[in-house]
């Protein structure tokens, strides 16, 4: 068992070995002649893990909301109580689609719009950033050219970004946009740059015997063998950018959840903020998933 | 002097940060249309590249390489490639991998049905046609290597050219390869120049060993022409004492004449 165990591990270290270590393990044929006492504490191993995937962040949830309810009680008064928050959360998700005019719409309504923003800078970035870090990969001259500037403005809070855009644009919606824009474009260059250059040299090899032409090189190798890369380089955008979008939102105001804690931040409605916080959590743990299974799905090496 | 493939003074001169380093001097060597070459020789002796410039992938420093009297020097598929670690693009199924190469080469002159067959055709050649829909990553690195060799065949190349084609296997697996290659030889009747490490390998294979001196500035050191009848049989060839003095003149050759120095044995 123990020895399975470790031969389990060593496959998913190392890939190249997996096949035969599979073949090995089908030519032993085990599987019949496994005592039961081995299925017993697999089972038990199971349950134990599943108690701790449970047990062990509830636990954590219990003692954070206890600290919490000790600070409204004894250091500041104006944090609102858990059981509070709690009736503030089902009050606001009663009715999350609510429309009764603009400075009034219901929570799912400020999500979307903030998804909105996120979703029309991150494509943009996608759509401006993949092709310029292809030819950064490509071409050694390109990536001289533009490596320094990428160097300066990579480690910029993309909130900085805001009154350029205010001013190019007039206009808040588009300049929340192009902080998003700007947030996503680095990680989406620099990986997808980096995703060419690490494309094996044997595959470039195979495409020279072929004669593969230029285009063909890059529709029919570089870009499937970069896929991966460019796909980690939007996950990450997209976790910072749904950061980004919070504070943005609350610099322009108008429609969207970074607005909304704000305004809520106005009116003096801290429990409302605290929902929003998690609520935010809560969406970008579903963005991340998204993304997750579509690198999952990429990953040839798993395949 | 009309030799089907030929290596005309081949000398290659690496630019490196230490200053210029001479890999190969005067390689030269003739090989008849179907006949299976092996090229032996300790690491480091220049074996890949003087495959990789008759490849076209390496561009030699002086003299040059004539394929049907004209001269190569990029790459191409009238001498496909078998590559070490198999090569294969691992977002596409074997089927795919094998089909790239059959509509790039026969783009013009076959239709898609009879493009179809032809790659099933070269995957039942070497007993894959079975895995047709698999990624790379859920074979082994037998079939992997397999699915290469198709992918080579299917190219239909003047000269088949294998770098070390089955290092990386096991020894079984590597001895199933090494007569699934043999049937395919028999059949069709390549021309093969293949990379090995392996002195079995070579004297079971080969019409011609080809063997190596060590570098820097490498060179033939001696070519052994194995008289040994066809189809080869490996369980009989045993105990036959003309293959096992082919062996033994391989072997002499890489340990008494070429031995590395002590140092440098590792």
């Amino acid at each position: 068992m123990r020895n399975n165990v470790v031969r389990l591990e060593k496959t998913v270290v190392d890939k190249e070995k997996a096949a035969a270590v599979m073949q090995q393990a089908d030519a032993s044929v085990t599987p019949p002649s496994m005592p039961p006492v081995v299925k017993t504490g697999n089972n038990r191993e199971r349950w134990s893990a599943a108690l701790k995937a449970v047990m062990l962040p509830a636990l954590t949830f219990a003692i954070v909301i206890a600290i919490w309810q000790f600070i409204h009680v004894q250091v500041v008064q104006e944090i609102p109580a858990p059981a509070v928050t709690w009736d503030k959360a089902v009050e606001i998700f009663s009715d999350p689609l609510a429309d009764n005019g603009p400075n009034d719409m219901g929570v799912a309504w400020q999500v979307l719009y903030s998804l909105g923003r996120v979703m029309a800078g991150f494509g943009l970035a996608v759509l401006i950033g993949v092709p310029i870090g292809f030819l950064m990969g490509m071409s050694p001259t390109f990536h001289a050219a533009w490596q320094p500037l990428i160097q300066i403005l990579r480690p910029v809070s993309p909130l900085a970004w805001l009154p350029i855009g205010l001013l190019l644009f007039r206009s808040v919606d588009p300049s929340a946009i192009f902080v998003i824009f700007i947030t996503c474009i680095w990680p989406t260059l620099v990986n997808t740059a980096a995703g060419v250059q690490a494309v094996p040299k044997d595959y470039l090899n195979v495409a020279a015997v072929l004669r593969l032409g230029k285009l063909e090189i890059a529709r029919k190798i570089l870009l499937p063998a970069t896929l991966p890369y460019i796909i980690t380089g939007m996950r990450l955008s997209l976790s910072i950018a749904w950061m980004v979008i919070v504070a943005a939102e609350m610099l322009t105001g108008g429609i969207g959840i970074g607005f909304y804690i704000w305004d809520e931040w106005n009116n003096l409605s801290v429990p409302a903020i605290i929902v929003c916080i998690v609520l935010i959590g809560l969406v970008g743990i579903v963005l991340d998933g998204i993304m997750s299974a579509v690198q999952k799905r990429y990953d040839y090496s798993r395949a | 002097m009309n030799s089907y493939l030929s290596l005309e003074n081949i000398n290659m001169t690496f630019n490196t940060k230490s200053g210029a380093f001479c890999a190969l001097d005067e390689v030269s060597m003739r090989i008849d249309k179907g006949e299976f070459i092996s090229i032996i020789g300790h690491s480091g002796c220049g074996k890949s590249t003087v495959l990789n410039i008759v490849a076209g992938l390496l561009q030699a420093s002086a003299g040059g390489v004539l394929l049907e009297n004209r001269e190569v020097n990029t790459p191409g598929p009238d001498r496909a490639v078998v590559f070490q670690n198999h090569s294969l693009l691992p977002w596409l199924s074997v089927y795919d991998n094998v089909r790239l190469a059959v509509d790039k080469v026969f783009s013009s002159c076959k239709s898609k049905k009879e493009r179809h067959d032809w790659t099933v055709e070269n995957l039942a050649l070497v007993h894959m046609e079975h895995a047709l829909d698999k990624r790379p990553s859920e074979i082994s690195g037998g079939m992997k290597q397999r699915v290469g060799i198709a992918r080579a065949l299917a190219m239909e190349p003047k000269v088949l050219l294998m770098d070390e084609p089955f290092g990386a296997l096991d020894a079984l697996t590597r001895a199933h390869l090494q007569d699934s290659l043999m049937e395919i030889h028999a059949r069709l009747k390549n021309t093969v120049i293949m990379i090995t490490h392996d002195v079995d390998e070579a004297v079971l294979l080969s019409d011609r060993i080809v063997m190596m001196t060590n570098g820097p500035a490498a060179s033939i050191g001696e070519i052994l022409r194995i008289d040994l009848a066809r189809p080869r049989q490996r369980l009989a060839l045993a105990d036959d004492g003309a293959y096992n003095h082919y062996r033994a003149e391989v072997l002499r050759f890489l340990y008494e004449r070429q031995r590395r120095p002590a140092g440098e044995a590792a």
